[in-house]
């Protein structure tokens, strides 16, 4: 059918089944709200930056496992997104994000709400397109989809001039994708399976070392069969979180920078590191040259760049980790689970030596405590997204994740400000579970303005501001590197946070004590609409254990023992 | 440091807007050096072959040809072993030099004179990298007023 370019755009989201887009609309992409205006096959979301619309569609991405989808205009429609495409790039999040440019004959002369797009989001997407015929935007559009959601994922960018939109085509959407130069590698090499999994028979000391990447593959419960079959002990990455549910006793904990005591030891202690969709992140090894010093390394990914980038795989296995995993378990026989007694008791003395906690010192609430009892009242019920910052790695430590899909952080690019509007996207795609939001005072500021989506499109995200006055973790590492020099970290100067949320039509608490605590968080969940609860937390309280940067994972800052009241 | 070794690696990628940029814009993201890059259609096909000229160690090395091969318009990467490299270079001399002496040295290097004007002369030699490196080192004597190069080209045995 013969149809304009921004009718194609509504025929390609509708043909692609998708049922959400998050967007801001501006003159450059005017014609494509226009059609939106007129359609009816998916809903879209207005939110009120267009950063936050970005996290939205990766929130919404990351709790569905489906391509999220974000519109935006031209200039600094386009400009404001590049961080949301950045994080969705680093944590390999599928996206297709779709920007109006100028027509084609303003190109390249400086015109108003002009940049090079595609110039700017070249370093920070998997691939990108600018349209210049609208005869190509059919296969342009089904290509995005294929290149996001296929191989590693990642964000597709999708640049369409104003009069590409307007232009007239032969739409037909039916057609096959083909790109001969893009052949992701899914089934890993049989031999090299056989080896790694004789490998693995042949060691005293196997770890796994769960990434992120089961979740993109949505692998957790084929990794579960796994890791049970085997009785080998697993560390997960931050972004691994929920792999393993939180009572699995196969589960050591969390590694790296803020990992456990166990788990980082385990990691020093192992013979035989099976690296699961993992990529060896800095934050996760410290220093490179100890890193599981004494042991093999068998690296199961996709993307053969993460494999020896960092550290050198033995056994390295390209392929998609559902598929490798599943072979695995063909051969799971040949490991005997009772040859790994000594070692999994090894490395349960190491948690009793000193286990992931904290002391309750002192009067005010301490931020773990209340991460632990938003998991005690609402466990499996809630996802949990989170900012950027100490809460951070407090909810990747203590919050008790028990499924895949329930832990959405923005880990690879660290961006402050990710987790509400993701925590939107997440409410978006997940109604019937609540969605909290785990923020930090800094954090919170640095997209509030979507209390005004939240509240619009009944998105009742609930934001846990653990309040302690600073800019938690880089007055972490004052104290703790700087001699005790807080520059710039001192936020005594505060908004109203209730009377922030209530200016937007939502609800506030301010929390003092844990009664208030239990009683602002039953309400809130009640309510149903969205909300701040501030909870005053110690102000002083660090993250531990901790890694310092470059330092050795087994050469851990730990929690002061001390008397447990 | 790992040992630092020259490298010649060749992409053969789809020829369309952009693929070029994607390809630099790797390398200077990335922190990879590039000593020299060349690039045209290949005949009577939609690619374009590019010869880059490059160093690092052997982990860099591979990391540069995987991440390569990440980019979407990219068909093919060869990290070349065995190979014949060639490169060009021209020259321009005053006239005054001796042309008789130039015109000798460049016959040695697979070169000879392509045009000589009222004031100037100008030359080219194709030869191996090294030997055109040679070849410029030779030639100061005689004045050289400009020198271009085009960096190298190459196919496997």
């Amino acid at each position: 059918m013969q149809i304009s370019g921004a009718q194609m755009v509504i025929e390609a989201l509708i043909a692609e089944e998708v049922t959400t887009v998050f967007g801001y609309p501006g003159g450059a992409i005017m014609n494509v709200y226009d059609e939106i205006y007129k359609q009816d096959g998916f809903q879209h979301i207005l939110t009120r930056h267009e950063q936050a619309a970005i996290h939205a569609a990766e929130g919404y991405s990351k709790a569905s496992g489906k391509v999220g989808v974000a519109m935006i205009t031209s200039g600094p429609g386009f400009t404001n997104a590049v961080t949301g495409l950045a994080d969705a790039y680093m944590d390999s999040i599928p996206l297709v994000v779709i920007s109006g440019q100028v027509p084609m004959s303003l190109i390249g002369t400086d015109a108003f709400q002009e940049i090079d797009a595609v110039g700017i989001s070249r370093s920070c997407t998997k691939h990108n397109y600018l349209v210049t015929d609208a005869a190509d935007l059919p296969r342009i559009l089904k290509e995005a989809f294929h290149i996001a959601a296929t191989g590693r994922p990642g964000p597709v960018h999708v640049d369409i001039p104003k009069d590409v939109t307007a232009q007239i085509a032969e739409f037909d959407y039916s057609i096959d994708v083909s790109l001969e130069t893009y052949k992701p590698h899914t089934k890993g090499n049989p031999r090299q399976i056989k080896k790694a999994m004789e490998a693995i028979a042949n060691s005293k000391r196997p770890l796994f070392y769960l990434g992120g990447g089961i979740i993109n593959a949505n692998a957790a419960y084929e990794v579960r069969d796994l890791v049970h079959k085997t009785g080998i002990p697993a560390v997960e990455t931050f972004m691994a979180r929920g792999t393993l549910s939180h009572d699995d006793g196969l589960l050591v904990g969390m590694l790296g920078m803020h990992g456990s005591y166990a788990s980082n030891m385990a990691m020093s202690e192992t013979d035989m590191v099976i690296a699961l969709g993992a990529r060896f992140d800095d934050r996760v090894t410290g220093k490179l040259s100890e890193f599981a010093k004494n042991a093999g390394v068998i690296h199961v990914d996709i993307d053969p760049a993460s494999i020896s980038k960092l550290v050198n795989a033995d056994y390295p296995i390209v392929g998609d980790v559902k598929n490798v995993v599943n072979e695995m378990l063909e051969l799971v026989g040949r490991v005997k689970s009772e040859k790994y007694k000594a070692w999994r008791d090894t490395v349960n003395n190491f948690d009793e030596l000193h286990p992931l906690t904290y002391h309750e010192d002192t009067d005010r609430i301490k931020p773990q405590w209340v991460v632990e009892r938003v998991g005690q009242l609402l466990g499996d019920d809630a996802n949990i997204s989170t900012d950027v910052g100490q809460h951070q790695m407090w909810s990747g430590q203590f919050y008790p994740f028990s499924r895949p899909r329930q832990f959405i952080s923005s880990g690879g690019l660290g961006t402050m400000g990710f987790g509400f509007p993701a925590a939107m996207g997440v409410k978006a795609a997940a109604p019937e579970k609540t969605s909290i939001n785990f923020t930090g005072d800094g954090s919170i500021l640095m997209n509030c303005q979507e209390l005004m989506t939240a509240v619009e499109k009944k998105l009742p995200v609930i934001n846990i501001i653990l309040n302690n006055n600073f800019l938690g973790m880089v007055r972490q590492w004052q104290t703790l590197f700087y001699d005790k020099r807080h520059s710039e970290t001192d936020l005594s100067t505060q908004p109203d946070f209730v009377k922030l949320a209530e200016a937007f039509g939502g609800i506030g608490y301010r929390v003092h004590t844990k009664e208030e605590f239990d009683a602002a968080l039953k309400d809130a969940v009640e309510k149903d609409i969205v909300a701040f609860i501030e909870v005053i937390v110690e102000r002083m309280e660090n993250v531990m254990p901790m890694v310092p940067s470059g330092g050795s994972l087994f050469n851990m800052m730990l929690l002061e023992k001390k008397e447990v009241k | 440091m790992e040992n630092s070794e020259r490298r010649v690696i060749s992409v053969i990628v789809i020829n369309e807007s952009s693929v070029l940029s994607r390809i630099t814009d790797l390398f200077s993201a990335r922190g990879y050096n590039i000593t020299s890059l060349t690039v045209a259609p290949i005949p009577e096909t939609k690619y374009s072959r590019l010869t880059i000229v490059t160093s690092g160690s052997v982990r860099v090395i591979e990391q540069i040809t995987k991440q390569l091969h990440k980019l979407i318009p990219i068909l093919r990467v060869y990290e070349h072993a065995d190979l014949v490299e060639k490169e060009m270079a021209m020259v321009k001399f005053p006239a005054s030099e001796n042309i008789a002496d130039i015109s000798t040295l460049c016959e040695a290097y697979n070169g000879k004179i392509v045009n000589v004007g009222e004031n100037i002369i100008i030359v080219m030699v194709a030869d191996e990298p090294k030997r055109i490196d040679n070849f410029l080192k030779l030639i100061k004597r005689y004045n050289p007023k400009e020198i271009v190069k085009s960096g190298a080209v190459a196919l496997e045995r």
